[in-house]
């Protein structure tokens, strides 16, 4: 016999226990014709949600476009990644993270400690690139810190990162209780100028760099041994660890990348906004989970992709653009907007994910 | 090399000396835990070409004798030889990187990635530092098509039954280029005929000049598939031998070290006849749940043992928890005593005195991390409610009480459960459901997975409880053991009721023939 007699085909399954026998027929029908052509896919379901953050913010933008008036010009669009840049790039971070299973709640109190380094700095005289270069280097080591407690102390992330969060802020009003404005001329340089892009749009230089750490990130995660490792650790730490991967290294990696990552968005802020703050940045890290999240990837790790981060920033960007262009609704209504979203999109993972979750 | 890699006819044992020098030699190894000496000076020597089998109960040292192999624990003493050269593996890595390749019983890849991916992780060819996707996928296709297993390369790994996910991490060990592979009980969980299949991909690779080392409680299997084994006892080197040798009677008595009286003495004298007229202390008319079992007919009476016979997947476990409320079913009635009951969770029929222990004894009964005490308490306590603790005097006594009962080893109430063997673990989950007293108990797979001594032990328990008035529901995947202890079988195929047999008119072949084709052979 071969092997794939073993295999019965999937509707002679017993449903699984919870599962009502309508929600499975009709999850063979559309869903199996699109899975058949997800599995060519190396990450399969994690397309499949990414496919459905994309639909969302089409139809949020559509909406947009035909409630509002001035809401369809491309430079709406593009100002969703002039304005989110250090979201994303934060949220980027965040996926390698998460990705692992874990959860690094520290990045809004990296950013604003970079936006309170580079000011001070700058304000010290200190030369921007060497300014840029420390503040990167203080969010990786911050990283690698909680990375080092993490992996080789077996302590939870959450702890560890919550730890690095309060860490941080503290270290920020350690530096400067009050805003500090930036005047150097290098970063006021960055923040005016814009790249020009055809029909007289343009980007902002931050969100250029987004959009290159989103490539960057994606090409680590699908195309080294790192990238597949930080999927096979989401997958089962302990089989990757059976199957001889460098486990130990590749989740101080994640933290070091948060890190840096927490630390570039803190410079992205601050160019930004042209000043540093002990107080910038508060809650930020729950904007970029809720985005990662929105954007397909699973929490507890092994699936999704960068890209969706990057829908997922765009998808809290148009509601708050929305909610913006509307005039009349108070801005608390982004927040009830992206909560349900969250939720909805927790129930759509655990609806589509259950077949997994049974099988093992 | 091999002498005969047809594998239909051992070869004749005496004319066949080791064919050639040892690939792993381990010698003298022992490891200390602490306070118990897991293994102590104990010898292990693998051969290219042949399937070696490593026999013992649990907590025999199998685990921990492969897992001193494999690099995942240290020893104290002794060396580990690999090809002539002695090796010293600190990390799972170091032993796959030098040839040893080990696929656990439960798979250790990861699911939420592709087949290709689960073969090559960590070995992926690359090109300019990036890895070359479309060169992954050749190497696992060749891999595969090496093996026959027609497996499409690109799908997800949890997309599969858990017997294709055991091929395919052997696929991967193949690719590792291995040349001594490890099989931790690969069949406890997969059918006959998948058994077959992984059998299969064992002998090509055996006449390929690997070295496999088998670790299985089925002494079946063990027959089919080995050509050497290894006995352990109590963390000890019984002997080695060649298979074809060793007679099954003696490897058991290898593996247990007393004679079998209490396997033989099992034999029943008789089955208890049901009294006329006589209420079944539990009758399920027409049960069911859509999806999962069609409705059956099930009856119980009071001092009886009823097993439920069929294969793996046959609806056995699902009528089972029909039967304890862990599953609410879509049609049938229960009575309890003659009472009609609607088992909706298992509180309802704990409170009617029927206790269940599960198939899933790790996800679904034992508390790892409390004690043997706690964990033998916790039923009754919870019966109690949390208002009225017991006594620590009456409580030590009761666990003292059944931890001799049982003979629950090591007999410390105060260890923990998870240091303790499968077969003990088991007889703690037993202790747990009999001290609340029931009156129903539903035994499912009481003796999977664990090593013959225990099972005798389960076995003779679960007589003891029905000749003291104790109704058992037993099901097992060993005929043998449902047709030795069990009064009536009720036979399942497919999710259907096939049979109820009275246990003096049932044969082993008439069952087998029953879940076979579905009717009796007369």
């Amino acid at each position: 016999m071969t092997v794939s007699d073993t295999r019965p085909p999937e509707e002679q399954v017993p449903a699984p226990p919870g599962g009502t026998p309508r929600s499975a027929a009709s999850r063979a029908g559309w869903q199996g014709a699109v899975r058949g052509w997800l599995r060519s896919t190396s990450t399969g379901s994690s397309t499949f949600s990414v496919l459905v953050t994309a639909v969302l913010l089409v139809v949020l933008f559509g909406a947009g476009s035909i409630r509002y008036e001035n809401f369809g010009y491309p430079q709406v669009a593009l100002n969703l990644l002039v304005d989110n840049a250090y979201l994303i790039v934060l949220a980027v971070g965040m996926t390698f993270v998460i990705l692992t299973g874990g959860i690094d709640l520290s990045s809004g109190a990296v950013v604003a400690l970079g936006t309170v380094m580079a000011a001070r700095l700058l304000q010290a005289g200190w030369p921007a690139p060497v300014v840029i270069a420390v503040v990167l280097a203080t969010g990786a080591l911050l990283g690698w810190l909680m990375g080092l407690a993490i992996h080789g102390l077996q302590l939870q992330p959450f702890i560890v990162t919550l730890a690095g969060m309060f860490l941080a802020r503290g270290i920020c009003f350690a530096i400067s209780g009050p805003s500090i404005p930036i005047q150097d001329d290098w970063f006021t340089a960055v923040a005016i100028n814009v790249v020009e892009l055809p029909g007289g749009t343009f980007l902002s230089y931050g969100a250029v760099l987004a959009l290159v750490v989103v490539a960057v990130a994606a090409y680590v995660l699908h195309r080294t041994r790192f990238g597949r490792t930080v999927y096979a650790i989401g997958g089962s730490e302990s089989s990757a660890a059976l199957m001889g991967l460098a486990v130990g290294r590749t989740k101080v990696g994640v933290y070091v990348i948060s890190g840096f990552c927490s630390a570039l968005g803190g410079l992205l802020f601050s160019v930004y906004i042209l000043s540093g703050w002990s107080l910038h940045g508060i809650g930020l890290e729950l904007d970029a989970i809720a985005a990662v999240v929105i954007g397909g990837t699973v929490l507890v790790g092994g699936r999704g992709l960068v890209l969706g981060s990057l829908l997922g920033v765009l998808v809290l960007g148009t509601i708050k653009a929305l909610i913006d262009f509307d005039g009349g609704l108070n801005s608390w209504w982004t927040k009830i907007t992206v909560g349900v979203l969250l939720l909805v999109f927790v129930v759509l993972q655990r609806v589509t994910g259950r077949r997994s979750g049974t099988a093992s | 090399m091999s002498p005969a890699p047809s594998t239909a006819v051992p070869a004749d044992p005496a004319a066949a000396p080791p064919p050639s020098d040892p690939v792993v030699a381990m010698t003298g190894i022992t490891i200390q835990f602490p306070g118990v000496k897991a293994l102590d000076d104990v010898s292990l020597r693998l051969f290219p070409g042949e399937v070696h089998a490593l026999m013992g109960e649990n907590g025999a040292g199998k685990s921990t004798l492969i897992k001193a192999l494999t690099g995942v624990y240290a020893y104290d003493a002794g060396t580990v030889t690999l090809g002539g050269a002695e090796q010293r593996f600190t990390t799972p890595a170091d032993a796959q990187a030098a040839g040893i390749s080990t696929v656990y019983q439960e798979v250790n890849l990861c699911p939420n990635l592709t087949v290709t991916e689960n073969i090559v992780l960590g070995r992926e060819p690359r090109r300019a530092g990036q890895i070359d996707k479309r060169a992954s996928r050749r190497r696992a296709q060749r891999v595969l098509q090496e093996l026959h297993l027609d497996i499409d390369p690109r799908s997800v790994l949890d997309s599969h039954p858990i017997a294709v996910q055991q091929l395919v991490a052997i696929a991967r060990a193949v690719d590792i280029d291995a040349r001594v592979l490890v099989l931790d009980e690969p069949t406890s969980s997969l059918d006959a005929g998948e058994v077959a299949e992984l059998f299969r991909v064992v002998r090509s690779l055996r006449d390929r000049g690997v070295a496999i080392l088998f670790v299985s409680h089925f002494l079946e299997q063990v027959y089919e598939i080995s050509d050497r084994m290894t006995v352990l006892r109590n963390g000890r080197l019984v002997g080695e031998y060649r298979t074809a040798e060793l007679p099954r009677t003696q490897l058991v008595r290898a593996m247990i070290g007393r004679e079998l009286a209490t396997l033989e003495d099992l034999e029943r004298a008789g089955t208890r006849p049901v009294e006329a007229g006589a209420v079944p202390r539990l009758a399920a008319s027409g049960l069911g749940r859509k999806g999962a079992i069609e409705p059956a007919d099930v009856e119980v009476h009071a001092g009886r043992v009823v097993g439920l016979a069929g294969l793996l997947g046959s609806g056995r476990t699902e009528l089972t928890r029909l039967l304890f409320g862990a599953d609410r079913a879509t049609s049938g009635r229960v009575e309890v005593d003659g009472k009609p009951v609607r088992l909706r969770t298992p509180r309802t029929a704990i409170a009617r005195g029927i206790a269940f222990l599960s198939e899933d004894r790790k996800g679904e009964g034992v508390v790892g991390d409390l004690t043997v005490r706690d964990n033998v308490l916790l039923a009754l306590q919870a019966r109690r409610g949390w208002l009225r603790p017991i006594p620590r005097r009456a409580g030590d006594e009761m666990v003292a009480r059944y931890v001799k009962a049982l003979d629950i080893r090591p007999a410390d109430p105060g260890a923990l459960l998870r240091n303790l063997s499968g077969g003990n673990q088991q007889k703690v989950l037993l202790a747990r459901w009999l001290l609340t007293e029931p009156r129903l108990l539903l035994l499912d797979e009481p003796t999977r997975g664990i090593d013959i001594g225990a099972k005798a032990q389960i076995q003779e328990l679960v007589a003891r409880l029905a000749s003291e008035g104790m109704s058992v529901l037993f099901v097992s995947a060993e005929l043998e053991e449902v047709l030795r202890i069990c009064d009536s079988v009720v036979v399942l195929r497919d999710h259907h009721k096939v049979a109820d047999l009275d246990a003096s008119d049932a044969t082993l072949d008439g069952v087998v023939d029953l879940i076979a084709r579905g009717n009796a052979r007369d």
